[in-house]
């Protein structure tokens, strides 16, 4: 900056000072940087793993960059669209959005009751003029060019020797070009509702279990800032069943082809229970609530007895599918049996197949063929009683050791199970493997007010069409009377320059001389 | 003809549109070489230069290659509908279901959209520019080949249809308008220098590639919108229960949008016009690029899932 420049800035008072950072603030070229940086800033967050869309992806990426994440980390790379330089920018952008549409506003309220602009002096200095001689009078010629001009909005005025007609139209640009930079903000202000009240659980349920809306029952559970957990619309639903069936042929045979939850429910308190079936795209939806199918599974049912002969666990155990051929992890403790406490960690399979000698056992179909569980055996403290939350779905195995095999101790006890079939455990209990359900796991959301986005949106294309395809023009005409002729001049002006300007106004030309030749044709 | 015979008849109109739309890309880059080389030519023969133009004194080398070049795409065109069609016929379904599907589709239309500019407005100087791309979505698509086959759950919904479709129109359009942005530019610069040689020759003024290229751009940019923006969360909301995740398809979508919008802007901001918005054209339709495809490969490498079974 030069010293002059520096000068003029210090004598800036503060509110001079605040009105051009208003106007800079305000201007086009800002709101393009903001929108540019705005596209720049949402890039790390489709790199990097983000906490909100796959927490357990942020953790891999921990374990994996244990150096780099820490730092990532303190950057807010792994909430990045919640960050507050993320925020920074989205909320510059909907001031500068604002401080640009309502001055707009009302200088276009008054442009709607402004008069077409006079016709100026020098109509051949303006980019498409052209000029012609005819019989008819001036009065004739601008009738005639006022019919071709149609729903323009036109002002005639005489003058001395001659008529003048001046016309403007397309004001429906800008009224489009309003419609959609209000609609962004009404797309902004909804998205942002949508996010402060709304909330979002994930929760998986056995066939034959049931689950009712309450925050303690979810799996997963996340809201916005302001929800408020008393919102909660109390239902209650039960799963019946889950049918899912797979491609058994052709090039897809495996993929899934059809999943259906079939149960009851109550929407209220007071409600009865009614039948349900969710599919995958299409959700049960009620006021304060949808329930979406979002995944399935297979949940073995397990009981564990001690060597007391006490039954210590009888449970549907819910394993989770890691590949499209449902290949499940899944655990179970036992922290209650006579003795040590039990940690059984392993596999299930739904179509256990060998591929050869002392090659591990896969799937190869995702429907339950031969189903088989393969476990393996811990024993020792679960880490259950130190209060901290676990998950059902790991096992903490550092004050635990695992069984060996008790004919070789290089191998380590492993039990290997169909459906009915019981094991013997090496301290004298049993591992049954009773019976095979399934398990859906529902995502149970609700987003206040969805509805304002998705009409922002919508009113926002109807808008930009509006300003895309409507051009704002101002067409002028003279007439005057020079001896026994009548000399026409014609021009044009586009308010967003094209250079099909020049063609067009030969097109009107056409159009005005074919009017007027048929009046004079209607005449004679 | 079975349901493998009729998938195996897409993949060889497919692999045919291949060759056919190179050979049309090569025909048309020997158009310009010939197009550079042209004052040169006649200077050294200029003996014979009049006689031969007296035979035909329309009609150049680069013309002609041109037109040998159209009707090759013509043919690589109609091959790709029948592979399309046929892979929708195999598919018993509308071939929109994965990527491979997408790219197939999206550059038949693209090309589609083409030769129907090329009649309606002689934009054939478009094309080194469009088939490079095309080509290039092309074999995109094909390195995510998958055999014909029905649809998983979550892609089975008719909002599919409207959302990919919508998208794969803009994409078409956004192709048109970046070929044009990248042509405007090197057509701008020799025009500031002054020089142009008998391939500059063969394009239209500056302003007028300019004005294809806002053309384009214009009627891509509300498609988008819908596409991505308006059908695109509805059935994610439907599939997902959430319209909006910040997905990395879902992330890359959105900056498409607003690299387009700052198009759209620049484009009636003063100070941006001409150089600086085709630029921000060209950097559009390489984010729309990279959403249809590099996300894909990059997800995997980087270990974040998209939820998108398009990204699979
Ligand atoms: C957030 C995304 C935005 C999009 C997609 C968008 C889109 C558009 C489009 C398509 C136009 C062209 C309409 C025409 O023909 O005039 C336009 C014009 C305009 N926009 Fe935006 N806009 C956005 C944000 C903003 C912001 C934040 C500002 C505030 C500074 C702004 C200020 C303007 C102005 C002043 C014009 C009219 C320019 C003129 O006609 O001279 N826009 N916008």
């Amino acid at each position: 900056m030069s010293s002059t420049q520096l000068k003029q800035a210090n004598a800036l008072s503060p509110r001079e000072f605040a009105r051009w950072m208003w106007r800079q603030l305000t201007s086009m070229r800002t709101a393009l940087l903001l929108l540019l940086l705005l596209a720049v800033a949402a890039v790390p967050g489709s790199f990097i793993p983000q906490r909100s869309v796959d927490f357990r992806a942020v953790d891999a990426y921990f374990v994996n960059n244990p150096k780099l994440a820490p730092i990532l980390d303190k950057l807010g790379m792994f909430n990045v669209f919640s960050t507050p330089w993320f925020s920074a920018i989205y909320i510059l952008l909907m001031v500068s959005l604002v401080g640009c549409i309502l001055p707009r506003i009302s200088v276009y309220a008054k442009a709607l009751r402004a008069r077409p602009p006079k016709v100026p002096k020098n109509l051949s200095r303006l980019p498409a003029f052209v000029e012609f001689e005819t019989e008819a009078s001036p009065t004739q010629v601008v009738e005639a060019a006022r019919t071709v001009l149609g729903r323009a909005r036109i002002d005639v005025v005489t003058a001395d020797d001659g008529v003048e007609l001046s016309s403007e139209k397309g004001y429906l640009r800008e009224a489009g070009n309003l419609l959609f930079h209000v609609s962004i903000v009404v797309v902004l202000i909804g998205v942002a509702i949508g996010s402060l009240w709304g909330y979002r659980g994930a929760v998986i349920v056995t066939e034959g279990d049931g689950f009712s809306n309450a925050l303690s029952n979810f799996d997963e559970f996340g809201s916005g800032a302001l929800f408020d957990p008393e919102s909660l619309v109390g239902f209650t639903m039960k799963l019946d069943s889950l049918d899912a069936q797979f491609h058994v042929t052709g090039p897809q045979r495996g993929s899934p082809k059809h999943f259906r939850a079939n149960g009851t429910i109550k929407t209220s308190q007071d409600a009865d229970f009614e039948d349900f079936a969710i599919e995958v795209n299409k959700p049960l939806e009620f006021d304060g609530a949808g329930i979406f199918l979002v995944g399935q599974g297979y949940a073995p049912v397990i009981r564990v007895t001690d060597p007391n002969g006490d039954v210590v666990f009888d449970a549907a155990v819910p394993f989770l599918p890691m590949d499209s051929s449902y290949t499940s992890t899944g655990v179970v403790k036992v922290p209650d049996a006579a003795g040590e406490q039990m940690g059984f960690q392993g596999f299930f399979l739904p179509s256990s197949y060998i591929p050869g000698p002392d090659k591990p056992s896969v799937s190869i179909f995702p429907a339950p063929l031969n189903p088989r569980i393969g476990m393996n055996l811990w024993v020792g403290d679960l880490g259950l009683d130190n209060g901290q939350a676990q998950s059902v779905f790991t096992l903490n195995t550092s004050n635990l050791t695992q069984v060996k095999d008790a004919n070789d101790p290089e191998k380590n006890f492993r039990i290997d199970l169909g459906v009915g079939e019981k094991a013997e455990l090496p301290n004298g209990g049993t591992f049954e493997f009773v019976e095979l359900r399934k398990f859906g796991r529902f995502q149970i959301a609700d987003t206040p007010m969805m509805w304002v986005p998705l009409l922002g949106v919508c009113l926002a294309v109807v808008g930009l069409m509006g300003s895309l395809i409507v051009r704002p023009r101002r067409t002028w005409v003279r007439a005057r009377r020079v001896g026994s002729r009548t000399v026409v001049e014609i021009a044009a002006l586009d308010r967003v320059p094209r250079d099909d300007l020049p063609a067009d106004l030969g097109d009107f030309l056409e159009q005005v001389q074919g009017e007027l030749e048929s009046e004079q044709v209607g005449k004679a | 003809m079975t349901v493998e015979q009729i998938s195996q008849a897409s993949n060889f109109a497919a692999g045919a549109a291949l060759v056919v739309l190179f050979l049309a890309f090569v025909v048309h880059l020997s158009e310009w070489y010939v197009a550079i080389r042209a004052p040169k030519l006649v200077a050294v023969g200029a003996e014979t230069a009049p006689t031969e133009s007296a035979d035909e004194p329309e009609f150049t080398t680069a013309d002609r290659l041109a037109g040998v070049g159209i009707s090759l795409t013509v043919l690589g065109t109609i091959l790709m509908v029948v592979a399309t069609v046929t892979r929708g016929i195999a598919a018993e379904r509308v071939p929109l279901g994965n990527m491979y599907e997408f790219g197939l589709s999206g550059t038949t239309v693209a090309l589609v959209v083409y030769l129907a500019m090329v009649k309606t407005s002689r934009v054939q100087w478009l094309a080194v520019p469009a088939l490079a791309v095309s080509l290039l979505v092309l074999g995109l698509s094909l390195s995510t080949y998958v055999p014909a086959g029905p649809l998983v759950p979550s892609l089975d919904t008719f909002w599919k249809y409207i959302h990919v479709s919508s998208v794969i129109l803009a994409a078409g359009f956004f192709m048109v308008g970046a070929a044009a942005s990248a042509l405007y530019l090197v057509k701008n610069k020799s025009e500031a220098k002054g020089s142009t040689n008998g391939l500059m020759a063969r394009f239209p003024v500056s302003g007028k590639i300019d004005q294809i290229a806002f053309a384009a751009t214009a009627i891509g940019f509300p498609l988008w919108t819908f596409g991505t923006l308006i059908t695109g969360p509805i059935w994610a909301h439907y599939a997902w229960g959430r319209y909006w995740a910040w997905d990395p398809k879902e992330v890359w979508a959105l900056i498409t949008w607003i690299v387009y919008a700052g198009y759209l802007h620049a484009r009636v901001t003063a100070g941006w016009k001409g150089q600086r918005a085709a630029w921000i054209g060209i950097v559009g339709f390489l984010t729309f690029l990279f959403s249809y495809y590099i996300v894909n490969i990059l997800s995997s490498e980087f270990g974040i899932n998209s939820m998108h079974t398009y990204a699979k």
